[in-house]
């Protein structure tokens, strides 16, 4: 017998696939995360990835809890069945949630629509979570950001550190090598970590249909009130202003990210299942921020409002 | 909504055969318009991981267009601050995936001041694509990209030569570069080398085979990609688990949690724990999908063992047959990375598995000239230069040679003012001058006949440690007390080295003796280090600067002999 021969189908009997190896990834730096910081937290969107991220955070610490909170920052804006959702998942997998709001802001009456998605998103995302970071003293904050996202987040560390003002330098990041991830702050800084920084959203999707991960169900196609704008679908949740000409109609459609209500549009779809998302998704090859119109406003958008401190 | 059921069983099947797919995580290094960023656009883009509004995107922000022909590069490149400067200056990370496996790019920029950033690309790839342009040939940079590639482990290197259209996609060219590459790379270690002429611009044999190329026989380059065989590039035969987190969520449950470094583990199993030397066995691995029967790596897992042994982050579970080298001293080579040159005379951190531990350079033995491969003299080392190094640590570490193991053959180095990460290290092998007791031990532990309890029982008492801080004057009168009450007793002084002393200390209790160790606050490593070593119940640690006597220092000694049930057989 060829020795050969037999050492490889050894060998290849003990390969992971590759959303395994994604998995031993990201429970690998959720451990490191917790056995060297005194403070983190999740930061949790109610998305898709998020629901990956807890799944991992389950696993990392199983049979154990999850020894970190989830905060989401809510800016009122969310979608209904986002919050449900929410609610009922911490409660089941018995997280503990930490829900914070810019009230400030919203007191003052911030809003898309007269502010603008990117001043909204200033005062209502990126403060709101660097104050809610200072309240809590977290030192480390792990996010769901993913580096085939959008192209300035190709660069981005695992372990992505922050100046006291929670700000992103992109020439002042630590190389990490091997596996291992150097945690120490300086005094002021703190830190987000990215433990699904490898994987695409296809991924994602196909681990959600492996692991049968539970998501909100404005992902699946049903038939929603909407408000038709040119190409794009927005979501009737509250009185959003129409322009001339424009009324509200029932539309088979879902969402392919979930953001805040007024600024996150649907496309129209029949995609009622994950197989048939994943097959969509498949064809359509459009990116997932697609439809977000934030990252539309301004070229390299997404890379400005890092810097100022946003995911 | 009636969607035909073949197609719907069209995509279940898909998505089974996706989750099966392999992971490849690869490297591209070439020189400033060798065409790298042109081939990886190339690549995302017919493997279709190009998404249409990406293209878009691109559409709009488009400076310098080249007419009619679309522009590759502009699909890889990152940030704002680079697409002004025009240059490529970090490690950037994609993703694209076929129907057989799915790749992580790390694309790496070639300039001569960024070996620290291909440093790190390849740190975890399988896979090294050096990237010629077939009108230059071989330059110095291809030559430091092949050497940084073999220095960092990578068995699979590719040699694409680029721009073949540019020189009438000529055999005699890419011969000739073949054979001047091959003769350099002789002196490297490189398992699997792979030579491949391409147009990366036109897609001459990147994803088919080349018509324009008849007298190349070989895979297209994605092919070549997809099929590689990479599965026994792991270590599969040493055990190594280094322990990230205890897991103790209930009183039932007491777990250690890591990731498989190499080798396998499998229920039952023996394993020793460093650095106690305790031995014990797999009770169980758990996992949230349930228990598994063996864990591999990269497997993230829990391990469960027979006895409640004493084991924390940073420990290592090891097979009490193969451990690794325990060792304060190591041979290494080092990759640079700080701003500041190495300074001999500070102090930094190692990061080595889950442990970090004080170190300090004690001498470079040499620098390696990244173009040449000559060894030179050095003094001191600077951003971008690799040198071979020894190192003094305060603790063990438990390491393996790079080569062998690239978990526990690795680790990086941290300026502790500034908190940078100043050096990737690779373990070459540890001094052989720097004898380290627990490797005695280790290897005594295995030979060793007689159990513990039948030497107490000769002896009359259980053997103990007593460290205690103070001369040795005071040591022979807190013996001559203890002596006097019936145990046996020695005393070791303080020695020079202060390994000999620890040897000397650890070897005398292991004789059964109620061993006291005369060490001031300068043997502050070696009183952990026997600390960790020791079963806490036969360690005491004194303080005799708190007693007014030695006779009440002796006093304090007995009486804490006593509180752990340890006195002499017939007293
Ligand atoms: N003729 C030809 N030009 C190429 C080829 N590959 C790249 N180029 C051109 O070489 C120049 C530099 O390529 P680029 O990909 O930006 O190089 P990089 O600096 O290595 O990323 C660009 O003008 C490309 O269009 C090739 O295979 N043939």
């Amino acid at each position: 017998m060829d020795g050969k021969a037999t050492d490889n189908r050894m060998t290849e009997s003990l390969t992971l696939t590759h959303l395994r190896m994604l998995e031993a990834e990201s429970i690998h730096i959720l451990r490191e995360v917790v056995a060297e910081f005194q403070r983190p937290v999740m930061l949790y969107s109610i998305g898709k990835d998020s629901s990956v991220m807890v799944r991992l955070a389950q696993k990392a610490f199983y049979p154990g809890r999850i020894p970190f909170p989830l905060l989401h920052v809510d800016t009122t804006y969310k979608f209904r069945e986002m919050i449900e959702f929410r609610d009922r998942f911490c409660a089941e997998i018995g997280a503990k949630l930490i829900v914070h709001t810019n009230r400030a802001a919203i007191e003052a009456g911030a809003n898309p629509w007269d502010l603008g998605t990117q001043k909204c998103c200033g005062f209502l995302k990126t403060r709101a979570l660097l104050d809610a970071l200072a309240e809590g003293e977290f030192d480390a904050a792990i996010g769901g950001a993913r580096r085939d996202e959008e192209k300035s987040r190709a660069k981005e560390r695992v372990y992505s550190f922050r100046d006291p003002h929670g700000q992103w330098d992109p020439k002042n990041q630590r190389p990490e090598i091997w596996n291992l991830y150097n945690s120490r702050l300086n005094p002021g800084e703190s830190i987000r970590v990215f433990p699904l920084s490898n994987w695409t959203e296809l991924d994602v999707w196909q681990y959600i249909h492996l692991e049968n991960i539970p998501i909100v169900p404005l992902y699946f196609a049903k038939e929603r009130e909407m408000v038709v704008r040119r190409s794009s679908l927005i979501p009737v949740e509250r009185d959003i202003p129409l322009l001339p000409g424009e009324r509200k109609e029932l539309v088979m459609c879902r969402m392919r990210s979930l953001g805040c209500s007024p600024c996150t549009g649907a496309i129209r779809s029949d995609a009622d299942t994950l197989p048939k998302i994943i097959e969509e998704m498949m064809l359509f090859r459009r990116s997932e921020r697609e439809n977000r119109v934030i990252d539309f406003d301004q070229e390299g958008s997404m890379e400005i409002k890092k810097r100022e401190g946003y995911f | 909504m009636s969607q035909p059921t073949e197609i719907l069983s069209g995509i279940d099947q898909f998505l089974r055969r996706e989750e099966e797919k392999e992971l490849l995580r690869f490297l591209t290094c070439g020189s400033v318009d060798d065409g790298k960023s042109t081939l990886i656009g190339r690549l995302l883009y017919d493997s279709k991981g190009v998404y249409e509004d990406q293209l878009s995107a691109i559409t709009k922000a488009t400076v310098n267009e080249t007419a009619g022909a679309m522009d590759f590069a502009l699909l890889t490149d990152g940030l704002r601050a680079e697409r002004e400067q025009g240059i490529t200056i970090d490690v950037a990370y994609r993703y694209f995936s076929t129907p057989k496996r799915k790749f992580i790019i790390a694309d790496t920029p070639g300039h001569e001041q960024y070996t620290r950033n291909m440093a790190t690309g390849a740190s975890t790839a399988n896979l090294a694509i050096v990237l010629i342009d077939a009108r230059n040939g071989v330059l110095s940079q291809s030559r430091r990209h092949a050497f940084i590639a073999s220095l960092l482990g990578i068995h699979h290197v590719v040699v694409a030569v680029n721009k073949m259209d540019l020189v009438d996609y000529s055999e005699e060219v890419f011969d000739r570069i073949c054979s001047e590459f091959s003769s350099f790379a002789a002196q490297l270690q490189i398992p699997d080398l792979y030579f491949i002429p391409v147009s990366a611009l036109l897609g001459d044999n990147i994803v088919t085979k080349s018509e324009n190329m008849p007298w190349f026989d070989g895979a297209s380059l994605l092919h070549h990609l997809e099929t590689v065989h990479i599965a026994s590039d792991r270590n599969f035969s040493e055990m190594r688990f280094p322990v990230q987190l205890v897991l103790r969520p209930n009183q039932e449950f007491r777990g250690y949690a890591g990731q498989m470094a190499s080798g396998v583990l499998k229920p039952g199993d023996p394993v020793m724990v460093l650095p106690s030397g305790r031995t014990s066995r797999v009770k169980s691995i758990a996992t949230y999908d349930g228990e598994v029967a063996r864990a591999f790596p990269p497997m993230s897992v829990t391990v469960c063992l027979d006895d409640e042994v004493d084991v924390s982050r940073g420990n290592m579970l090891v097979p009490p047959s193969h451990p690794p080298h325990v060792t304060r001293c190591i041979d290494a080579r080092l990759v640079w990375m700080g701003n500041q040159p190495l300074d001999l005379r500070r102090q930094y951190i190692i990061k080595h598995t889950t442990q970090s531990v004080k170190a300090q350079v004690r001498f470079i033995r040499y620098r390696v000239n990244v173009n040449t491969l000559e060894r030179q003299p050095a003094s001191e080392l600077s951003l971008n230069e690799i040198g071979t190094v020894v190192i003094d640590t305060h603790s063990p570490l438990f390491v393996d040679q790079y080569r062998r193991n690239r978990i526990t053959g690795s680790f990086v180095m941290v300026d502790p003012v500034s908190n940078a990460t100043v050096a990737a290290g690779m373990v070459t092998g540890r001094d052989p001058r720097a004898a380290d007791p627990a490797v005695a031990e280790v290897q005594a532990a295995e030979l060793n006949r007689i159990p513990a309890a039948d030497r107490q029982r000769r002896i009359g008492h259980a053997a103990v440690l007593v460290w205690l801080n103070g001369g040795a004057h005071l040591a022979y009168a807190v013996e001559s007390e203890l002596f006097q009450r019936g145990y046996l007793t020695h005393v070791i002084a303080a020695q020079t080295d202060g390994s000999v002393m620890l040897e000397l200390a650890l070897n005398m209790t292991a004789a059964g003796l109620v061993t006291i160790c005369a060490a001031d606050f300068l043997y502050e490593v070696e009183r952990e280090r026997a600390q960790a070593l020791m079963d806490p119940s036969q360690f005491v640690d004194l303080d005799a600067s708190l007693f007014a006597s030695p006779e009440e220092a002796a006093r304090a000694v007995t009486e804490k002999l006593a509180g752990r049930g340890i006195t002499p057989a017939d007293h």
